[in-house]
């Protein structure tokens, strides 16, 4: 795992500042249905290469971000605060 | 002994005297020696015994890579077992053991089991070892660890301190020898900020143990002028003894500076190591080459040495290596030490190199045997002679007390493949070079199979200004002047087969692989590289096969037919070289782990005598004991009637709080629980229950409406911090558009629960306002004045034990007065204040639930609250999952009360509950008892269950079984609530 993560409120700081959640799925509406939440709440992709995960500041701002890592190098291409929109993979 | 020093030469201080023991003799060195040269000055070349076969062992190398010289260093708590004596520091009063031997190191028992070598070949235990089972661990496992071994841990405190930092710069170089001095003074002299280390007690490098001279100046001299300038430099940090030991992502480099391991008394407000975290915008890899032995018979002989070692004793330490030196080469390097040795005046009988078309021009006195190699040394504690064979087959015997080898250079390439990138085998260099991707990473120096110093300098000063460049520094290569006398050794061709050897030949020092054991392992299909490391213990231990393993897979080519390209290596990983756990660990040990939580009513509970226990983080007050009572549940069974009778107090205020604010706090908190919020009345506080999206419970506590906009929410003492990080992941997250904002506010309020018949009598007393049933009924959550006015606190009418209670909440530094302030008003009532443990026999008794019960695969109906999840609400978290068809089956395990049909027979939590009659096993558990207690209310021990349709098994009788201790209780199943289950005393 990478060893620095860019917040974009507070600049680079070490991952153990940090708490991930797992994958940067976007909530399915309440009357999705069970499959589409079964999906959300159990299944995973996983993907090598680029991968968007929701990590927590927990140490830091307390702010949830959405980071862009790479599953292969673990190089983090980017992050941003989680209510700015989640990709259209993500949606 | 007789000593083997110089008369003059080397980066001693002659005037200094370091006295230290060996094995508890008394020895002398001086300042600037390693442990390793000061006992080869004085003559000691039998230093260890070897893993296996506990042959004698002497000093191989002159660095990180030693296989050897293993030594314990240093008494008590300060002990330190496989210390490489030849990169430990010598110091006034150092003491070193050697290690693997009984009762001595020149008479070693152990020593016998080179007799029975023939059985402990590769594999041998996988083979040997192998039946019956049972033996393995009363008789074979003991042995083979009494056998074969290295040093042992203490079992003391290690008194030294350590300590962890990080570290930011524009330019890391690793290794401070000519290219990575040349790179530092490049881009320091720019401005850049620079980080060099190096994990030799000098800078310098190759360049401490050089004969050539540069610019006129010796080598060391040179070196020493650079590293005295890059000192003076504000931007630049020179560390020495310092390790860089893994290269991580984000191009951070971890290293550990040995900062007081070279001192007899560290200072103790300094720490003995420190741990550097660096983040480098780049970074440069100057860390040079190992150079490789050479797999003849009796290779590890005392006396047998790397030549490039031997030229650092020779030349840095001013050290001889014997009376009588021959040197084994593959390449040219051995003609710079014969040159070395021949100037000090040392005798250098024979040059054999194994090379019939060697170009050198050696005009030297010592026999030139040109195509030859050296088949087997002879010796037992010490070399006595080499056995050659020439090109045309004939040997001869000769006398030599110290023996050279050079087989060939590796790069030491260990941190450019820790993320991951693999070496690339090159046939031009005979060596493993570094990946061809290496991410930022620059390398410069021998490391890139670059040879000779004039290369070296100019490689690394290149490399050096081009990144200061890129990072917009104006840097110029740092020009080092005209190089004389250096002798290139231009790569070779590797020699890994050696003819006509006949004794033991060694690959990897430290485990005892021979030659014939990697043989083997290819005979025997363990010829991968991967396999053949586990089959043989080839590259394993404290070392890792620095030195081996390049040769081990040589040899397996060799075995397999294949280019070394295609058996390739195995991964290399951080660290490079062994770290202590003191470095690791820094000062989070001992007071410093973890932190410890206190509430503040801790000191008040202790004034009155509680009884702690440590719940996660935090301390408790478990009961509170009075004189006469001879056991805890003399004290509980008191404070449990007590409450019941009179009025108890108790501490609360490690509950988590989070306040929750915002114009969208109620739909928030609408959404976030499974029962309805939205319209809880100003002054009114709620159960809730907080479920995860998969339907499970997650969190329950109560949540007050202070005013519009305004809650105050307890969640339970384990989960606040996770219970708050999931708040924010809804409110930043999930819903943004709420007009929300969250604030812990767990440390900022101490709270106290008062609680018991006499509870509002009590609390009249202090509370300004009017506390009638009326006034301040049920679930009643208001900001009350106290004392007449003289604070302000939250009073919420809430009751985890089915009394008439309340919680008091006050601004934390506050708490312990108010308390004592309760403590007097209920003086005439009989208070007392109770623990956590009657705390949890009330709640018991009252039939509520906590994260016992609460275990992660529970639903609202499991536990009876099926009515609190909305039906009406569209949306909260977990509401989509709870109609899975698992979680609406009938017989799911329900909550239920459990008691003894004898009550003098009791049970324990976490036992099972089985149908009577059924067989004690676990095929027939129907669920298992989550909290249990002794119910002085009841009047025996009573219990909480989670059971298989429980809650339509009211009156059953059933079995608790505990298989583990092979108790059974016949016991009655029952409704959960032990205690005035119509609820008439809440209401009082």
């Amino acid at each position: 795992m990478a060893s620095l993560i860019p917040c974009p409120h507070c600049g680079s700081r070490p991952k153990e500042e940090f708490t991930v959640k797992g994958a940067a799925l976007a909530r399915p509406a309440p009357d999705a249905g069970t499959a589409a939440w079964i999906d959300y709440v159990y299944l995973r992709d996983n993907p090598r290469g680029a991968y968007e995960e929701y990590w927590h500041h927990t140490s830091g701002c307390r702010r949830w971000l959405v980071v862009s890592r790479n599953t292969a190098t673990h190089e983090i291409s980017g992050s941003r605060d989680v209510v700015l929109k989640l990709s259209a993979e993500a949606l | 002994m007789t000593s083997y020093r110089l008369p003059k030469g080397g980066l001693i201080d002659r005037q200094s005297r370091l006295g230290f023991s060996f094995d508890g003799q008394s020895v002398t060195g001086h300042a600037g020696d390693t442990l390793a040269s000061a006992l080869l000055a004085n003559g000691r070349q039998l230093v260890g015994r070897s893993f296996k076969y506990h042959r004698p062992r002497g000093i191989l190398t002159a660095g990180a890579a030693e296989p050897n010289a293993l030594m314990t260093i240093g008494s008590g708590g300060r002990t330190e077992a496989n210390t490489r004596a030849t990169m430990q520091d010598l110091y006034d009063g150092l003491e070193a053991r050697s290690q693997n031997r009984w009762p001595s190191l020149d008479f070693d028992i152990g020593s016998l089991n080179g007799l029975l070598s023939p059985f402990l070949a590769a594999g041998f235990y996988y083979k040997t070892f192998m039946w019956p089972a049972k033996l393995w661990e009363g008789l074979y496992e003991p042995f083979i660890r009494r056998a074969a071994g290295l040093g042992k841990a203490t079992y003391e405190a290690d008194p030294d301190r350590y300590e962890k930092r990080w570290a930011h710069c524009d330019l890391l170089v690793i290794g401070a020898g000519p290219a990575g001095l040349a790179a530092a003074l490049s881009a320091g002299r720019a401005g850049a900020r620079v980080i060099i280390l190096d994990e030799h007690s000098l800078a310098g490098g190759s360049l401490l143990s050089e004969a050539a001279t540069i610019g006129g100046e010796s080598a060391p001299a040179f070196a020493k002028r650079l590293a005295d300038e890059l000192e003076t430099l504000p931007n630049v940090r020179v560390l020495t003894r310092t390790t860089a030991f893994g290269w991580y992502d984000g191009n951070v480099v971890g290293a550990v500076e040995r900062a007081q391991k070279h001192v007899r008394h560290p200072d103790p407000n300094k720490p003995v190591e420190r741990m550097w975290r660096i983040v480098a915008k780049k970074a440069l890899l100057a860390t040079g080459t190992e150079e490789r032995p050479l797999v003849f018979g009796g290779n590890d002989i005392p006396g047998v040495m790397i030549a490039g070692a031997m030229r650092c004793y020779l030349n840095r330490f001013a050290v001889a290596p014997g009376q009588r030196t021959a040197i084994f080469t593959t390449n040219d390097s051995g003609y710079a030490l014969a040159r070395d040795l021949e100037a000090a005046g040392v005798q250098l009988t024979a040059i054999i190199d194994s090379r019939a078309e060697s170009q050198f021009v050696y005009t030297g006195k010592a026999r030139l045997l040109k195509g030859a190699v050296v088949s087997d040394a002879k010796g037992g504690k010490a070399l006595s002679s080499v056995n050659v064979t020439a090109a045309n087959g004939a040997t001869e015997a000769i006398a030599v007390d110290a023996l050279a080898m050079s087989g060939g250079f590796s790069p030491i390439i260990h941190l450019a493949c820790h993320r991951g990138g693999k070496p690339q085998w090159s046939d031009v260099h005979g060596a493993f070079m570094a990946p061809s991707e290496t991410r930022g990473l620059v390398l410069a120096g021998a490391v890139t199979g670059t040879t000779g110093l004039s290369a070296s300098f100019a490689e690394g000063a290149a490399r050096g200004a081009t990144m200061a460049q890129d990072l917009g520094f104006a840097a110029q290569p740092f020009d080092a002047g005209p190089v004389d006398g250096d002798i290139v050794a231009s790569p070779a061709s590797p020699l890994w087969n050696i003819r006509g050897v006949k004794g033991k030949a060694f690959v990897d020092f430290q485990n005892d692989v021979g030659r014939k054991d990697l043989g083997l392992a290819v005979q025997e299909g363990y010829g991968d590289v991967e396999l053949a490391k586990r089959y043989t213990t080839s590259g394993m231990a404290t070392d890792q096969g620095k030195l081996s393993n390049v040769t081990a897979i040589g040899l397996l080519a060799e075995a397999r037919g294949v280019s070394p390209a295609e058996v390739g290596t195995t991964t290399f990983r951080p660290f490079y070289t062994p770290i202590s756990f003191g470095a690791l660990t820094g000062p989070h040990h001992g007071h410093h782990f973890q932190p410890v939580r206190k509430s503040p009513l801790h000191d008040w509970a202790k004034k009155h005598g509680a009884v702690f226990v440590e719940t996660g983080l935090w301390y408790r007050s478990s009961w509170f004991p009075r004189a006469g009572e001879t056991s805890w549940r003399q004290s509980v069974d008191r404070e449990v009637l007590n409450v019941r009778t009179n009025v108890g107090i108790c501490d609360v205020s490690m509950l988590g709080k989070i306040e929750v604010c915002g114009k969208d706090a109620a739909e928030f908190l609408n959404r976030v629980y499974s029962n309805a919020f939205l319209k809880l009345p100003v002054g009114k506080a709620r159960y809730g229950l907080m479920l995860r999206e998969d339907g499970f419970i997650y969190d329950d506590g109560t949540t007050s409406r202070l005013a519009d906009d305004r809650f105050f929410m307890t969640t339970t003492t384990a989960y606040a911090a996770g219970v708050m990080t999931h708040l924010e992941f809804c409110a930043q997250g999930l819903w943004p558009e709420l007009d929300v904002r969250l604030a812990s506010v767990t440390d900022q309020w101490g709270q106290m629960s008062v609680v018991g018949p006499k509870a509002r009598a009590t609390l009249q007393a202090i509370v300004d306002g009017d506390i009638s049933d009326t006034a301040f009924p049920f679930l009643a959550a208001k900001e009350v004045s106290l004392f007449g006015g003289r604070l302000h606190g939250r009073l919420f009418r809430i009751s985890f034990s089915g009394e008439l209670a309340y919680e008091l909440a006050v601004p934390a530094g506050y708490c312990e007065s108010v308390a004592d302030g309760v403590l007097q008003a209920g003086k005439e009532h009989g208070i007392q204040p109770y623990g956590v443990e009657a705390l949890s026999v009330l709640r018991i008794e009252k039939g509520h639930v906590t994260h016992n019960e609460i275990n992660g695969t529970v639903i609202p109906s499991d536990l009876g609250f099926a009515k609190m999840v909305s039906t009406a609400k569209p949306d909260f978290i977990g509401k989509a999952m709870l109609g899975r068809e698992g979680l609406v089956a009938q017989d799911r395990p329900s909550l239920v009360g459990v008691v003894p049909l004898d009550p003098t027979t009791t049970f324990r939590t976490g036992s099972h509950i089985l149908a009577k009659g059924a067989a004690q096993t676990l095929e027939n558990d129907q669920g298992y008892v989550s909290s249990s207690a002794f119910s002085p209310h009841v009047g025996s021990t009573i219990g909480l269950a989670l059971v298989k349709s429980g809650h339509a098994r009211h009156g059953e009788e059933v079995v608790v079984w505990n298989g583990l201790s092979k108790e059974f209780t016949v016991a009655r199943l029952c409704n959960p609530v032990f205690f005035d289950p119509a609820n008439e005393k809440l209401h009082v």
